[in-house]
């Protein structure tokens, strides 16, 4: 049930519009689908180009000389290197090195633009407020919106209204007038795609969404896709496959981790993070691909041959561009090799599944010289 | 042909002592995309409202409940490559397997078609 406190995202009378099927997600109501189903929808977003809202997500700025640093503080990723108009993917890390969230930070100039998980803002926001206060600004931006256009036709699709895209390098983001709006786009996604993500003010948002739909290669996609897409793509999703107890290490995103943090050792939890890097974790996400047809979900237990336990699933489902099912999760280190036979336990039947390399799907991010030296790859549909 | 309905959206068509069972139209609009039908073995012996079946769509398990208590005599084997029936043709191609009723009296809860109808217009 939709709760009353449920928040409409600026987006909210379009998805009705088109037939959205709304769902309750951290605190919003949310189209899961539209009217072709999440599998339509994934398959578009592979071959064409989808709009997302991804508008409940949590954006917001520091803003000082002294930002980057201040947020090095609470992050082991290497936000002092960015050069203006990069972005990169990192953590918010506790004192025992578990992750408190995973975010996007993108350096403007003067500031640092973040953007966190809508289910985790209510803490993160007073959390990097109280840590920051009297040393930098931090703002948030709960009057923006955030819309995602993903797949391999978005470049096309969103030059036709903003030329300056198509010039974006892969995680970069710049200023530009979208039909005329104001944004700011970053080239970056949860697909596995090529991709971009569009800040902007709300009051816009509805405009915006209209003009990147009035393309006959772009639809809609809702959380469905949003799931099986960036599950393909073997990407994290906090809450399932990320929490407080799991670090960076175990949760395969030590590349996270950069090399002069490394040395320096002044990220919280830096101790316990930086001593499984060199004696190895006690856990590690994989991947999963189930033998059989049958999906194995988050929570299904993974056994070896002779029904010891070594994990658990933490996300997984249908995978509608490899054709079945897949996961990932977490397993003792010496059951982390890809080709270990496991088992996953489904209604308390074990099935036989395998430790696969991610992604499932190959990443197609985009990259000028990739695009000039060879052929873009065919994918199945 | 008799043709009766549950409230947890299975149907059951009566062909003798023989009952055909799948889910109806509507619990597979509400399921979406289906992509794994989880049949019971062919000898296998249920109660009435026991789990009997697992439908699986891109968003979640659920679990097919038997609409009257006996054994199943057969199983759509087709479902296996091409679970996506179920949405196409939930009512005739989609079915899920045949259960040789124990007693008929289980079906005297069970709904026909207008009353069906009704039941899910109201759930609205």
């Amino acid at each position: 049930m939709i709760g009353k406190d449920s928040k409409a995202t600026p987006l909210d009378r379009l998805h009705r519009a088109f037939g959205a099927k709304m769902v309750p997600f951290a605190g919003y109501v949310m189209p899961l689908h539209y009217a072709d189903g999440i599998l339509a929808e994934h398959n578009w977003v592979r071959g064409g180009a989808a709009v997302f809202d991804v508008s409940h997500m949590g954006q917001a700025e520091v803003k000082g000389a002294d930002a980057a640093s201040l947020l090095e503080a609470l992050v082991p990723g290497d936000i002092a290197g960015l050069k203006p108009g990069r972005m990169r993917y990192t953590m918010l890390t506790n004192d025992r090195g578990g992750i408190i969230d995973d975010m996007m930070a993108t350096r403007r100039d003067d500031r640092i633009a973040l953007v966190v998980n809508a289910s985790r803002k209510d803490f993160v926001f007073p959390y990097l407020a109280e840590r920051l206060k009297g040393r930098a600004r931090f703002e948030i931006h709960s009057d923006r919106a955030l819309i995602a256009l993903q797949g391999p036709a978005s470049a096309a699709a969103l030059a036709r209204l903003a030329p300056a895209a198509a010039s974006l390098a892969f995680m970069a983001g710049a200023d530009m007038p979208v039909a005329g709006i104001a944004c700011f786009v970053t080239r970056s996604g949860y697909t596995g795609e090529d991709g971009f993500e569009i800040s902007l003010a709300a009051e816009f948002a509805e405009k915006l969404a209209e003009r990147l739909l009035d393309d006959a290669r772009v639809k809609p996609a809702g959380l469905g896709a949003r799931d099986s897409l960036r599950l393909e793509a073997g990407l994290c999703l906090y809450g399932q496959d990320l929490d407080e107890t799991t670090t960076p290490v175990e949760a395969d995103l030590a590349w996270a981790i950069g090399r002069r943090r490394r040395a320096e050792k002044n990220f919280p939890g830096a101790d316990a993070i930086l001593r499984q890097l060199s004696e190895g974790p006690e856990r590690l996400r994989v991947g999963i691909r189930p033998e059989g047809k049958a999906p194995a979900r988050a929570g299904a237990v993974l056994a070896r041959p002779d029904g010891a336990s070594v994990g658990a699933i933490t996300s997984g489902g249908f995978g509608p561009t490899v054709g079945g099912p897949v996961a990932m999760g977490y397993v003792a280190p010496d059951a982390a090799r890809p080709g270990t036979l496991l088992a996953a336990i489904v209604r308390d039947k074990p099935l036989p599944a395998r430790v696969v390399p991610l992604p499932f799907v190959p990443h197609r991010y985009h990259s000028s010289r990739a695009q000039l030296d060879r052929p873009r790859k065919e994918f199945r549909p | 042909m008799t043709v009766r309905f549950t409230k947890a959206h299975e149907w059951i068509r009566i062909e003798g002592d023989v009952g055909v069972v799948g889910i109806t139209d509507y619990a597979q609009k509400q399921l979406g995309d289906i992509v794994y039908v989880e049949l019971p073995a062919v000898g296998a012996k249920f109660a009435k409202g026991v789990q009997a079946a697992v439908v699986e769509s891109v968003k979640a398990a659920s679990e097919v409940y038997a609409p009257v208590g006996g054994e199943i005599v057969a199983v759509n084997g087709a479902l296996a490559d091409n679970p996506a029936t179920v949405n196409s043709a939930p009512e005739s191609g989609g079915w899920f397997y045949k259960i040789k009723l124990g007693d008929p009296a289980d079906l005297n809860d069970a709904m026909d078609k207008a009353a069906y109808d009704a039941y899910v217009g109201g759930l609205h």
